[in-house]
């Protein structure tokens, strides 16, 4: 066991040198949140009651960058180029293996909410987050959600040219609608519906609760619940539908 | 437990939907010898493989790989056989030092890194980012990674496809090395010079069953052949197991005319002292050693004839491989 927490470790140191090395891995994940931090920071100056949504919304999409995003694109680039394959041919575990690539989204997503955190208190006017057991568990339980969906997605992805498309066509909806729903609280109801059956506004709900203070961590229990379906979902398709191969 | 094969299979079998691609097929790999699998496309020479590497499940038979069987995935198993696949890839943003010391790192006793930078020739290059290297220079990174964990057997499917000449030759050296430290090595290869060159022993797989199997040069093309009907046979002359060919233009006709013998130093005598004694000059005079490419060709070419009809027996040196196959299907039907 300690053998293949030592490999999982390894892994991780891996994944993280990778990831720092790779331009586009550190624009997508690290600059463009903070350039929508920017722009609407920029459009709403002014007007705190926006700036107090348009944080911990950033904080919720970085979360599903961080992770949906960035593993969808990872696994259908390492399957299609063979890399899984050949790890499938070694004596990693598997377990090991996504330990480490895991963590390594953990890692990043943690990274992220730290910059959204400390943009907030620096920028734009927020204080510290009032709740950080509350941060702590819908970041975390996010990361499991949005992890789990991201690698269940890439089994969806038929090539990897075609990975743009198809993450962009979930991700970008899926932002709109829960940015729209979670700051106008008169959205119309079947906007508001498709919105709360995904988790993304569950988890900003909860992000906003931690950041400003609005709400404690037993009053977004509803919300936490549906992130965890959510989850379950996931990380059943993850496991069922993996692929090591190209099918091509 | 160290003197049982390397690999033994027997009846193996895999369907994919309605297509058969393995109907009872049977090999066993001797521990320390070069063992060639060879066949057109098709022929079931990777999914065999993948199912030895653990990559496929198989619908029937036996297999054990190093006394384990593969389909179970044990990592044991995993730890003492390296796989070189026809197309794996790998990390863009490492280079191949600090890919071969991760991959090190999941083996019980690797080998050293920059030893095996060396072996395969990649030192140069150890410490460029992977996606800056070139097609061939990937290819010997898949070799070192393959080797990295000091593994007893060795998969390689299909390790020079795309290589130039000298890169082939590299590479060769690189296989023969490896025999020589004792290291069984399963080979698919679509070169039959290849195998010739590299193989202890080879099997020619067709339509998921071996053919023919031995040492490249010994393979018998069917046990009904008759031996030694060889000399004087026509240009078009089918190549059978152990014939040399001596080729040369008639002097008169101009026309390319092949010889197949046994016995070349004999026949190449009367030909050349036939030809003194008439004044004339053999052009292009050539004598080639027995191929495995013969063999090959007319195993692969003869499959549709059942084995009962005998035609093979009426097959001669002069009859074109194809018309007797058309003849078996002929009568087949």
């Amino acid at each position: 066991m300690s053998e293949a927490a030592a490999l999982a470790w390894r892994q991780y140191r891996l994944e993280r040198r990778m990831f720092w090395r790779n331009p586009s891995a550190a624009f997508f994940n690290f600059l463009l949140p903070l350039l929508f931090l920017v722009a609407g920071g920029a459009i709403l100056h002014g007007n705190q009651r926006q700036l107090n949504h348009l944080v911990p919304a950033i904080a919720g999409m970085s979360v599903m960058s961080t992770t949906f995003t960035a593993l969808a694109y990872n696994i259908v680039f390492l399957r299609e180029r063979g890399v899984l394959k050949r790890i499938r041919g070694t004596p990693l575990p598997t377990g090991s293996y996504f330990g480490g690539v895991a963590a390594n989204a953990v890692t990043n997503t943690a990274l992220q909410i730290a910059i959204v955190v400390l943009a907030g208190r620096l920028v734009f006017g927020i204080g510290w987050p009032e709740h950080w057991d509350e941060l702590v568990v819908f970041t975390l339980l996010g990361v499991v959600c949005f992890a789990a969906l991201g690698v269940a997605f890439a089994h969806a992805i038929p090539n990897f040219e075609s990975t743009a498309a198809y993450v962009n066509a979930v991700f970008l909806p899926v932002v709109f609608v829960s940015f729209y729903v979670f700051d106008d609280k008169s959205a119309p109801a079947f906007v508001r519906n498709i919105a709360e059956a995904l988790p993304l506004v569950h988890l900003i709900d909860g992000l906003y609760g931690a950041m400003l203070g609005a709400s404690a961590l037993g009053d977004n229990l509803s919300s936490l619940a549906v992130i965890a379906l959510w989850g379950v979902f996931g990380l059943c398709f993850a496991v069922r539908g993996f692929s090591w191969e190209s099918r091509g | 437990m160290s003197e049982s094969p390397a690999i033994e299979v027997s009846d193996l079998r895999k369907r994919y939907g309605e297509h058969e691609a393995l109907r009872g097929l049977d090999i066993e790999v001797r521990r320390g010898e070069v063992f060639g699998l060879l066949g057109p496309n098709g022929a079931g020479k990777t999914t065999t493989v993948e199912i030895l590497e653990g990559y496929r499940a198989r619908d029937g038979g036996e297999v054990a790989v190093l006394g384990q069987d593969p389909g179970r995935r044990p990592r044991a198993l995993r730890r003492r056989i390296g796989i070189v696949l026809q197309a794996g890839g790998i990390y863009s943003y490492v280079t191949p030092r600090e890919a071969l010391a991760h991959w090190a790192g999941m083996y019980p006793r690797p080998r050293a890194v920059d030893e095996v930078l060396a072996l395969v020739g990649l030192t140069e290059k150890a410490d460029a980012r992977c996606r800056t290297l070139s097609g061939g220079q990937l290819r010997r990174l898949d070799f070192a990674l393959a080797l990295i964990g000091d593994p007893e057997l060795i998969f390689l499917d299909e390790p020079t496809t795309g290589f130039d000449p000298e890169a082939r030759r590299a590479a060769w050296e690189t296989i023969r090395s490896l025999r020589a430290l004792g290291k069984t090595i399963l080979l698919t290869t679509h070169y039959l010079d290849e195998a010739q060159a590299l193989a202890d022993r080879v099997a020619i797989v067709k339509e998921g069953r071996v053919l023919a199997v031995g040492p490249p040069l010994e393979l018998k093309t069917h046990p009904a052949h008759p031996p030694g009907s060889g000399a004087g046979g026509g240009a078009n002359g089918v190549g059978a197991a152990g014939m040399y060919r001596i080729t040369h233009r008639d002097p008169h006709t101009g026309e390319l005319v092949e010889h197949q013998t046994e016995d070349p130093t004999t026949l190449l005598h009367e030909l050349t002292g036939a030809a003194l004694a008439r004044g004339e000059r053999l052009e292009e005079l050539s004598v080639g050693l027995p191929t495995l490419e013969d063999v090959y060709l007319e195993l692969t070419a003869d499959v549709a004839a059942p084995p009962a009809t005998g035609a093979s027996s009426s097959h001669t040196a002069e009859e074109p491989s194809d018309l007797a196959a058309a003849a078996a299907r002929r009568s087949a039907r």
